[in-house]
């Protein structure tokens, strides 16, 4: 027991009243009823400054009171226990530094046997950290016989939690301890509950990175084939990663016969969940076992995962296609694309499911950079035409957000024909977010098309949606405006789209009305304080007069917000009167905006 | 705000739908009136071979002698598995398969003397060769089980018939576990487990009575099959949240429950702190709630002593932020406070009624009025007023607050029922909780401040350290 349970009850003032004289001896118990109190609130907020406390407290009373405390009554609400985790993590210091640090073990190791999965992660991070500063010595002392206790712990929470710790002390003992911390991971790989073989399978990666290579293929290897032969798939597809990450650790030789069976074996498992995790790991596999079982497993494996008969398996892989495409070794690359992976991908642009092609046509456009110009013009060009017409407007969308790597290989012009009447459709979608989705790639197409391309065929587009019946549209619409000010140049806008923005003030429709005003907030900058005077000043003054209230205070939020572009002349003699006209209107909206922005103008 | 929401509203609905006049909120309607869709498992890869079988006589049709080897060999020809997204595909095969199906459920129901010991292997494998597959991916991202409907097996014609010939067989007179357990063995129930993640509830209905008879005929799985189902829902609370069979595996469980032995075993004492307590985490507990209450209140029934764990569990995991769940959560104490023993109701009675107390101030009236209804209830009110002394004081401050509070009338007039019933009960500490209510709300205020000024002297602690520790002031 700890020696607050000595402390008797007494009322809270006179407590506090002893602790005067000096600040570093505040009676434990008062704090320790600040992370009792009723309220789970209050206890949260408590443990949150548990720092506060224990700075309060002094280094010795935090090691010898408020930790045994902790220890002794971790039972709380789980969001308490999540704070109280992660407070731990950072303690070292305030317990006396490294050399105390293992203090923090015991509340630590509680926490780590927790049901709640958020409260046991927190503590197993923490445990790591303090890990680091833990001596040598004192690892081998405390924290890896914690480790053991947690492995051979009743309950699987405890064992799973145990997963997390080995390969941070594994290479900082001595030989000894290392033989029994692997085997103890063992143990686990082969637990009775499938929690547990799971965490040990998401930890081999980790764990064989810090074993020397003998292990590695002495004890690993056969870790990692059971478990990704395990009976249940959610173990085998974790393992799947893990194989990945031995493989980086196995020099060349050994891979044929150590890992690629397995792999292989995953590839072609009977569930569509470890296949899918193979396909959603396939570039960093690729990465690992090199250019030679690239050629010969890895192309023929990616063409059954492009070929897969579940739609989730072909998506995930058909996202990889680019990097796979690119990682190839470059002797063969062209021969290998042309002849194993552009025929599957020629399939997929048909495919009957939508997030197939949708994944696709987020890539597809990369591979013109890998294949050149001509092969692009003859091979890829049909498959990109196809996919700007597809049904669905994501295909066409994701076609469309990645034209800048055609743009490098082949110019855009080559699309215009087709990319045109695709983005006149994606402009008038039914869904406002699709609508929404191609305004914010305007400025690139713009960019790319150049400026008379665009004039002729995409302004009136731009234009159109200033006036769309969603706010979100208009919003983004006017923002573009400011973005194709910034490619084309004030001259260009003074020309095509200002006039056309302030024509919207005499507008029927005040939320037309308001767009103009919404514009000029966001062009003034951009073009600059001779068009801003000169063009857009006078509307906004016009607009004052609106009858609509909601106008009224939008001149005023303008002017506050293009004051900073027109002169001191000019805002004392224009725009002031303007807006002390305004801060007398009878609506008490528009006198708050007038007033406010007199003050930010400094007017008054 | 509101009459611009109903013109919005009514404009929608008198205009024509133009293209671009379609808002983004009729997504969910627009699939909902999509026909039902149908998936099939994720085993068939487009063989696209056809399938040929050689049909045989009718079991009928032949001497008694023969039939136990034509029985064997329609069974083997019922291990061949059709494609059904295919509908075009193989259809004479299909009808034949069917047909040979139903003729087996037929045969094992009523025939004698068919049930060979060569016969249970090859029964064993066909139903593993048909039930057991790969489930496929949910079609849509987020399945809601309350919202969308669910996939349905596409090869349900052959697969129903598969299901009622195993349940038959299962059943029948002649059938023998001690012979049948060298194939329905720890792994085939494995399988069977996680085949209950199906999202076609005719699928689930099957395997739950499938499994039921299981766990009847072969003691020897029983603790297996237990424990596979605690792993099932450990891992649908902390690591999923996604399990379709969760309500049937339950109900299995509910019946099993009954069945245990006095005293009961930590194994199953466990099984309830540590498995169904946390269950009531899940967001989609209403999905199984009323079967996991059932469970819980069967155990109650056994054990007693187990009431106050319970209910400090069902404490620990009080909904902070779903009204809908704390009103199943009531409902839930109120099954539990009707079989409550009167010494295990004086253990809790503390904790519980300061949450109620905060159920009965709930702003949500639908709360308020869940737990309110326990005033409605003989036994919890004989309850409450045998232990007036102590419940009264907890509830005193939350009622005399709403009755002059809440906003929601309907909730106002049955607490002033409540405070009556209270008064009637203990007319002596409900007049001195009156008079010292406005003197406590004071105490507290005071302890309050007490508390605010005890955190500022602490935090110009720690500035003033970390200052010293930067140097600025020297210590």
């Amino acid at each position: 027991s700890c020696s607050c349970t000595v402390v008797s009850k007494q009322p809270l003032a006179s407590k506090m009243a002893g602790a005067d004289s000096d600040d570093s001896l505040y009676p434990i118990a008062v704090l320790i009823d600040e992370l009792r109190n009723e309220d789970v609130q209050l206890r949260l907020n408590s443990i949150k400054k548990l720092s506060t406390i224990a700075l309060a407290l002094g280094v010795e009373r935090t090691r010898t009171e408020l930790l045994p405390f902790l220890t002794d009554t971790i039972y709380d609400e789980d969001e308490v226990l999540l704070a109280l985790a992660e407070q731990l993590g950072n303690f070292t210091m305030l317990v006396g530094g490294p050399e105390y640090v293992h203090c923090l073990l015991p509340p630590l190791e509680s926490l780590a046997t927790v049901e709640e999965t958020v409260v046991r992660d927190k503590a197993v991070e923490s445990l790591r950290k303090i890990s680091h500063e833990h001596s040598p010595v004192d690892l081998e002392v405390h924290f890896e016989p914690l480790v053991k206790r947690l492995a051979s712990g009743d309950w699987f929470t405890s064992r799973t939690s145990a997963c997390g710790l080995f390969s941070v002390c594994y290479p900082r003992v001595s030989s000894t301890v290392k033989a029994e911390i692997r085997q103890h991971f063992r143990t686990l790989c082969s637990d009775d509950t499938p929690m547990v073989r799971r965490a040990a399978a998401s930890k081999l990666g980790e764990f064989a990175k810090v074993l020397e290579l003998e292990y590695v293929k002495s004890d690993i290897i056969s870790l990692f084939t059971a478990l990704a032969s395990d009976e249940q798939d959610s173990v085998r597809l974790l393992a799947v990663e893990a194989g990945v990450s031995i493989a980086t650790l196995l020099p060349q030789e050994d891979l044929e016969a150590l890992v690629m069976p397995t792999l292989r074996q995953a590839a072609e498992d009977k569930s569509w969940r470890v296949r899918y995790m193979v396909a959603d790991k396939f570039s960093d596999l690729q990465k690992a076992v090199g250019p030679e079982i690239t050629k010969n497993d890895l192309v023929p494996a990616f063409q059954n995962l492009l070929k897969d008969c579940e739609a989730e398996v072909r998506a995930a892989a058909a996202n990889k296609v680019k990097e796979f495409c690119e990682n190839l070794p470059e002797d063969s690359r062209e021969t290998i694309i042309m002849t194993h992976i552009l025929p599957c991908v020629k399939e997929l642009v048909s495919d009957t499911n939508q997030h197939v092609k949708s994944a696709l046509a987020s890539v597809i456009m990369g591979l013109s950079t890998i294949l050149g110009k001509d092969n692009t013009i003859e091979h890829l060009l049909p498959l990109f035409l196809a996919q700007l017409k597809d049904e669905c407007p994501e295909v066409r969308l994701n076609i469309i957000s990645n034209l800048d790597c055609v743009n490098e290989v082949i110019g855009i012009r080559q699309l215009s024909q087709s990319l045109l009447p695709a983005i006149v459709e994606l402009a008038e979608d039914a869904k406002w977010r699709v609508r929404l989705a191609i305004i914010e790639y305007m400025p690139l197409l713009a960019g790319q098309l150049g400026v008379e391309f665009f004039d002729e065929k995409l302004n009136s587009l731009c234009m159109a949606w200033l006036v769309d019946h969603v706010y979100a549209i208009r919003e983004a619409a006017t923002c573009n405006l400011m973005k194709l000010v910034e490619k084309f140049g004030a001259e260009w806008a003074q020309n095509t789209i200002v006039p056309k923005v302030l024509g919207m003030a005499n507008d029927p429709n005040y939320l037309h009305r308001m767009t103009t005003l919404f514009c000029i907030n966001a062009l003034s900058e951009v073009c600059g304080q001779e068009i801003t005077t000169k063009h857009m000043l006078p509307v906004v003054f016009k607009m004052s007069n609106d009858q609509v209230a909601n106008v009224r205070f939008n001149v005023a939020k303008s002017l506050q917000k293009i004051g900073p572009v027109l002169d001191s002349n000019c805002l004392q003699t224009e725009v002031k009167p303007v807006l002390e006209k305004l801060a007398s209107d009878q609506d008490m909206d528009v006198k708050y905006f007038a007033q406010e922005a007199i003050s930010v103008l400094s007017l008054a | 705000p509101l009459t611009k929401y109903v013109t919005a509203m009514s404009s929608a609905s008198t205009t024509p739908p133009s293209v671009d006049k379609v808002d983004g909120f009729s997504r969910k309607s627009v699939r909902k009136a999509k026909q039902k869709r149908s998936q099939s498992s994720s085993q068939f890869r487009s063989q696209g071979k056809p399938i040929e079988l050689t049909p045989l006589p009718l079991l009928k049709d032949v001497s008694a002698q023969e039939q136990p080897e034509l029985f064997l060999k329609k069974l083997q020809q019922c291990c061949a598995v059709f494609d059904f997204m295919d509908t075009l595909s193989d259809l004479k095969m299909k009808e034949y398969k069917r047909s040979t199906l139903n003729e087996l459920v037929d045969y094992v129901t009523v025939s004698r003397g068919y049930l060979t010991e060569q016969a249970y292997p090859e029964v064993v494998k066909m139903v593993s060769y048909n039930i057991f597959r790969t489930l496929p991916p949910s079609d849509s991202n987020e399945f809601d089980p309350e919202e969308d409907e669910p996939t349905l097996e596409a090869s349900w014609p052959h697969l129903q018939l598969v299901y009622e010939f195993f349940i038959r067989f299962l059943e029948s007179q002649e059938f023998q576990p001690s012979i049948a357990k060298k194939y329905i063995d720890q792994k085939f129930v494995l399988q069977l487990l996680e085949l209950f993640d199906s999202e076609d509830p005719r699928e689930r209905d099957y395997l739950k009575t499938v499994l039921h008879r299981i766990y009847g005929k072969f003691l020897g799985l029983r603790a297996f099959i237990r424990k596979q189902i605690n792993n099932i829902f450990l891992r649908f609370v902390y690591e999923t949240e996604h399990f379709n069979g969760v309500a049937e595996l339950l109900e299995i469980l509910g019946s099993i429950i009954n069945g245990f032995a006095l005293p009961l075993k930590a194994e199953h004492k466990q099984f309830l702190v540590k498995v169904l307590i946390p269950l009531h985490t899940v967001r989609s507990l209403s999905l199984f709630h009323a079967q996991l209450a059932y469970c819980i209140v069967q155990f109650l029934e056994k054990d007693p002593a187990l009431t106050e764990p319970v209910i400090r569990g069902l404490l620990k995991f009080w909904p902070k932020t779903c009204s809908q769940k704390e009103v199943m959560y009531l409902g839930e104490l109120e099954e539990i406070l009707d079989v409550i023993e009167p010494t295990q109701f004086v253990k809790i009675q503390e904790p519980l009624f300061k949450q109620i107390s905060k159920c009965v101030s709930s702003p949500h009236f639908q709360v308020a009025e869940r737990a309110l209804y326990y005033w409605n209830n003989e036994y919890i009110m004989s309850l409450i007023e045998e232990n007036s002394n102590v419940i009264l004081p907890i509830m005193f401050t939350s009622l005399y607050r709403i009755s002059k509070e809440h906003w929601n009338p309907a909730i106002v007039a049955l607490v002033y029922n409540v405070l009556k019933a209270f008064m009637e009960m203990n007319s002596t500490l409900f007049d001195e909780l009156t008079s010292t209510y406005k003197s406590d709300r004071q105490r507290e205020k005071k302890k309050e401040k007490e508390r605010e000024e005890l955190w500022k002297r602490l935090e110009d602690l720690e500035l003033k350290r970390s200052l010293q520790s930067d140097g600025i002031i020297p210590t």
